[in-house]
């Protein structure tokens, strides 16, 4: 009982590292549908920027993460202006090519800028393990939750009672509608990757604070990982990613917990099949209809 | 208050516009009517900044609007009821409605504004929390309407909006159309529905293949030969 309970909450907080990264995804998809192969890597970025904010600007946990979030904002508004925009009346799979190649360039950038070494993660979620009713939680376990609701909370805010959030909605259900009504739809699409991208941040920073160690390529895994939960939970439905994400930990943490560790990522990729096999729009998704 | 002169629009390759020339004037209703395929939505989305003409001149109270963008020329007061209606399925009525006042910033004119739609289209006030999606077609209709209202209009363009509706719905519609139009509101209809286009409108243009070859009074082209035989079934 007590392993279930200490796995299970092993199991949320890595499934809520997966959705706040999978929100990025499915928001993104949801407003262009693009899958932007570069978000992964804007996860990566997050990390590090809140280290160098850490330890070489000494702000803090809470100051390395508004910034981490705030210039990967920047960097989501940037990567989408630049790479994808002049993209916007191409191909789909023109800029699915293009979000490969801006990921294969941030990740070599960041080779170039920090070296290929891992290196150690300062320790920014402090707290001690404590008990409960026998079992050993970990604060930073507790905290990684709690910022993963506190973004999820702010989100469906954002989403549902603000003007950008109602705009954002509107674009992705039909973008030549939402012009009608006035909405500036560039501005618009802006707003979705910077929101996106501050999320992966915020899963960057605490990620390294989990796993304590850090490098350009870091974002590749948790990237797909987190694709994989977009798509299971149903692709452009943000509840959907949310969900997704913490079957995904959960399912990932229960193979690892009966002792097949080795088997944890492919049973990631596992689920993905079995979902694409089965239920191709995803738990949260609807047969998409025809439009006439 | 609309006058357009000489307007060329592609599409790629294709000459969807061949020169049109066209006006409307404050309080008028003045009705397109063509086949499907001359152009009709073209001339309306090119209007609203949703097509961007090649050459040609597009005048809105004196300002000129060619290839403005989008939420400027709604900014300036032209909105538009979408043929097909358009609504966003997936958000609530009032949200529906709401986004229609997108670029107002007068928060009690916007409620003010609000309670008149409710209050032209009771229907609307019972669903409002009721996803738009899972509205009747006159419903949506309706919707499409009070949101395009809702951005408080002085020119409303629309686009066939008796398609795919029952016959007393049109009838109801476009008792609609003639009130809004009496409450100050100068609309340009595009309609397949040419005899009730022809009824409701004081003017009318015909578009074929891009070019208006008739134009005049809506009695007057209603009682012409060629009108009769293209668009009135004889």
């Amino acid at each position: 009982m007590t392993t279930f309970v200490q796995q299970l909450v092993n199991g949320i907080s890595l499934g809520s590292i997966y959705a706040l990264i999978a929100l990025g995804y499915t928001m993104v998809y949801g407003v262009i549908k693009l899958i932007n192969f570069a978000h992964g890597d804007v996860f990566m970025v997050g990390a590090f920027v809140a280290y160098f904010a850490y330890t070489g600007l000494h702000l803090g946990f809470i100051g390395s993460l508004i910034v981490s979030m705030a210039a990967c904002a920047l960097l989501g508004v940037l990567i989408e202006r630049f790479a994808y925009r002049p993209l916007r009346q191409s191909t789909r799979i023109a800029a699915l090519i293009t979000a490969i190649g801006v990921s294969l360039f941030l990740e070599n950038a960041g080779i170039i800028a920090v070296g290929a070494q891992a290196r150690g993660y300062p320790d920014m979620l402090p707290g001690s393990p404590f008990q409960v009713g026998g079992v050993t939680i970990s604060t930073k376990q507790v905290e990684i939750i709690l910022l993963a609701v506190l973004l999820m909370v702010l989100l469906q805010f954002i989403v549902h009672r603000t003007k950008i959030g109602k705009a954002m909605r509107a674009v992705a259900f039909d973008q030549d509608a939402a012009r009608m009504m006035g909405i500036d739809v560039d501005r618009t699409i802006s707003y979705t990757f910077a929101i996106g991208s501050a999320l992966a941040a915020a899963a960057g920073v605490v990620y390294g604070a989990y796993y304590s160690a850090v490098d350009p390529l870091m974002g590749i895994m948790p990237g797909l990982k987190a694709f994989i939960a977009a798509v299971v939970g149903g692709i452009g439905i943000i509840p959907g990613a949310m969900v997704g994400g913490l079957v995904l930990g959960l399912i990932e943490t229960a193979v690892q917990s009966f002792g097949f560790s080795l088997w944890r990522d492919a049973a990631a990729f596992a689920l993905l099949i079995l979902i694409l096999l089965v239920k191709p729009e995803g738990l949260f998704g609807r047969h998409a209809r025809e439009k006439v | 208050m609309l006058r357009i002169r000489d307007l060329h629009v592609y599409y790629g390759v294709i000459h969807a516009l061949k020169g049109v020339s066209l006006e409307v004037e404050r309080g008028e209703i003045v009705t397109l009517i063509g086949a499907n395929g001359a152009g009709k939505t073209t001339l309306l989305r090119t209007i609203s900044g949703l097509v961007p003409p090649r050459s040609g001149e597009i005048e809105f109270e004196g300002r000129s609007i060619f290839r403005t963008p989008a939420r400027d020329i709604v900014r300036l007061g032209v909105s538009q009821v979408p043929e097909g209606r358009r609504v966003f399925a997936t958000m609530s009525v009032q949200e529906n409605l709401e986004l229609g006042a997108f670029l107002r910033r007068d928060k009690s004119g916007v409620a003010e504004d609000l309670e008149k739609v409710y209050t032209r289209f009771p229907r609307l006030r019972e669903r409002r929390r009721q996803l738009a999606g899972t509205l009747s077609g006159g419903e949506q209709q309706m919707l499409a309407i009070g949101r395009a209202l809702m951005a408080r209009p002085r020119l409303l363009l629309l686009d066939e909006p008796s398609m795919g509706l029952s016959p007393i719905l049109v009838q109801e519609i476009f008792r609609i159309i003639r009130e809004i139009n009496e409450a100050g509101t100068t609309i340009l209809l595009v309609e397949q529905n040419a005899h009730m286009a022809l009824s409701v409108s004081h003017r009318a243009y015909v578009l074929e293949t891009g070019r208006i070859t008739l134009s005049g009074p809506s009695s007057e082209l209603a009682k012409s030969e060629e009108v009769k035989k293209a668009y009135l079934g004889g």
